[in-house]
């Protein structure tokens, strides 16, 4: 299951309130986009083109893992030029669900669960302490609300709707949540 | 490699900018510094209504704090079906909306181009220079998929919205649109962009001037240059100029001065 949030800020001023952050680079796997809004979906592009081209190739649909090397590649043979880190999150035959890190340098790392952006400092620690392995879809649900409404009380930068992406073998299941219906905390 | 992707990498080794260093510290040298790129300072906004797209811009284009051009045109032509407004530097929003002929030689082989595909060669075009060509632009058209409206904004990042505004002014004009935006069969669509350039106008510094309007549906396109004039210039309302004879004449001396012809020459213009 992967979340995001959907606010992009030009300095002081923010862009939209309504961008998309979850690209869907395959029909099974998914990509939460941070950073550089102009870098991360040229990277999107160039990668869903090359990651259908190789699903033609094997005649298969892609692993997960495949995805997410094709966007390590781009990220960090262009380290220079780009600015923007993913998650990409996916299922697939041969492993399951997976989750896959690739950071601001190109760093590949496979995750039970992952968080990322400017907003996910401030939700480490509700993370660790909340995570448990082997969660149910309506758990899982909740983590994942519970930390977006957390970042995004938090971060000035974060916020507007989360978007929830919820893949599973059988298929995809979007989930919006406005903000006024996320979880309330201390203090709001 | 095919791993690329195509941005102009380490700008500051190109030559353009070496050059321009260069030049900079000649000129500081002697105490001036390089004339600054003019900036448009505009209000740009562009809405989806039931039949099609409505784009408006101001006409205002400023240097620093000076009014360069009182009515310059900021809705640029791409295609029949397909407008660009563009707000920043306004040399760079000329520029960008050049590939005007890159669509019509596309439409050649491709018949009338989807928005889609403008919008993409805009974007892959200022990604590739990283914010150097300093334009944002709204893109809206209608195409046979229907009416819509794509932002561009300089570093080569896109959106597709209902509603959209670009430039200095544009803190202003979302603020109308957000308010009182509701669906797109409404008729009060028309008033709203009205009200949200004129918003951008008086409440920023940076936009003035007359309003372009550009009207685009499936049956053509209304280009209406100088629609609408919210700012008034107000008449003066004293005399300033002294009556003849206010001031006292206590003495009048004329002396001739004795002028010598020396040299004629008649040179005739070429007023072909």
């Amino acid at each position: 299951m992967v979340g995001v949030e959907d606010l992009v800020h030009f300095r002081y001023y923010v862009s939209s309130k309504t961008i998309n952050k979850l690209i869907q680079v395959h029909d099974r796997i998914f990509c939460c986009i941070a950073g550089s809004l102009a870098d991360a979906q040229a990277v999107t592009k160039a990668a869903k083109f090359q990651i259908s081209f190789h699903s033609i190739q094997m005649e298969s649909p892609p692993l997960v893992k495949a995805a997410a090397s094709v966007l390590k590649e781009l990220c960090y043979n262009n380290k220079e030029e780009l600015q923007a880190g993913f998650i990409t999150a996916g299922w697939d035959r041969k492993k399951g669900p997976q989750v896959y890190t690739v950071a601001l340098g190109g760093m590949l790392l496979s995750q039970p669960f992952t968080i990322g952006g400017s907003g996910s400092t401030y939700i480490y620690g509700y993370a660790d302490a909340k995570y448990k392995p082997d969660m149910s879809k309506e758990e899982c649900l909740q983590f994942a609300t519970n930390a977006l409404a957390l970042a995004m009380g938090r971060d000035n930068v974060s916020g507007g709707v989360a978007h929830l992406v919820v893949i599973t073998e059988e298929g995809v299941e979007h989930i919006v949540i406005p903000g006024d219906k996320l979880p309330k905390f201390h203090d709001e | 490699s095919n791993t690329e992707i195509h941005g102009c990498g380490n700008q500051e080794n190109t030559f353009p900018c070496r050059r321009n260093a260069v030049l900079e510290g000649k000129l500081s040298e002697l105490g001036y510094s390089s004339p600054k790129a003019r900036k448009t300072g505009t209000t740009i906004a562009g809405i989806v209504f039931k039949d099609g797209v409505i784009l408006r811009a101001d006409t205002r284009a400023t240097d620093d704090m000076v009014v360069a051009d009182k009515n310059c045109m900021k809705i640029h032509y791409i295609a029949p079906n397909i407008y660009c407004c563009g707000a920043g530097v306004a040399a760079d929003a000329e520029v960008t909306t050049q590939m005007s002929s890159n669509v019509e030689l596309h439409s050649l082989s491709r018949g009338c181009p989807p928005l889609v595909t403008v919008t993409r060669q805009l974007k892959r075009m200022l990604f590739r220079y990283q914010g150097h060509i300093g334009s944002s632009l709204i893109v809206g058209g209608v195409d046979v998929t229907g009416a819509h409206l794509y932002s561009v904004y300089l570093h080569g990042s896109y959106d597709k919205l209902p509603f959209l505004t670009m430039g200095s002014g544009a803190g202003a004009a979302i603020s109308i649109f957000e308010d009182r935006y509701r669906q797109p069969g409404s008729e009060m669509l028309k008033k709203l962009v009205r009200d949200a350039i004129a918003a951008g106008i008086f409440c920023d510094l940076g936009s003035g001037s007359n309003v372009d309007l550009c009207v685009i549906t499936q049956a053509g396109v209304q280009y209406l240059r100088g629609y609408d004039q919210p700012a008034q210039k107000g008449k003066k309302e004293g005399q300033y100029k002294y009556k003849p004879g206010t001031t006292a004449v206590l003495t009048k001396t004329v002396t001739p001065l004795p002028l010598d012809i020396v040299d004629e020459s008649i040179q005739l213009m070429d007023t072909q």
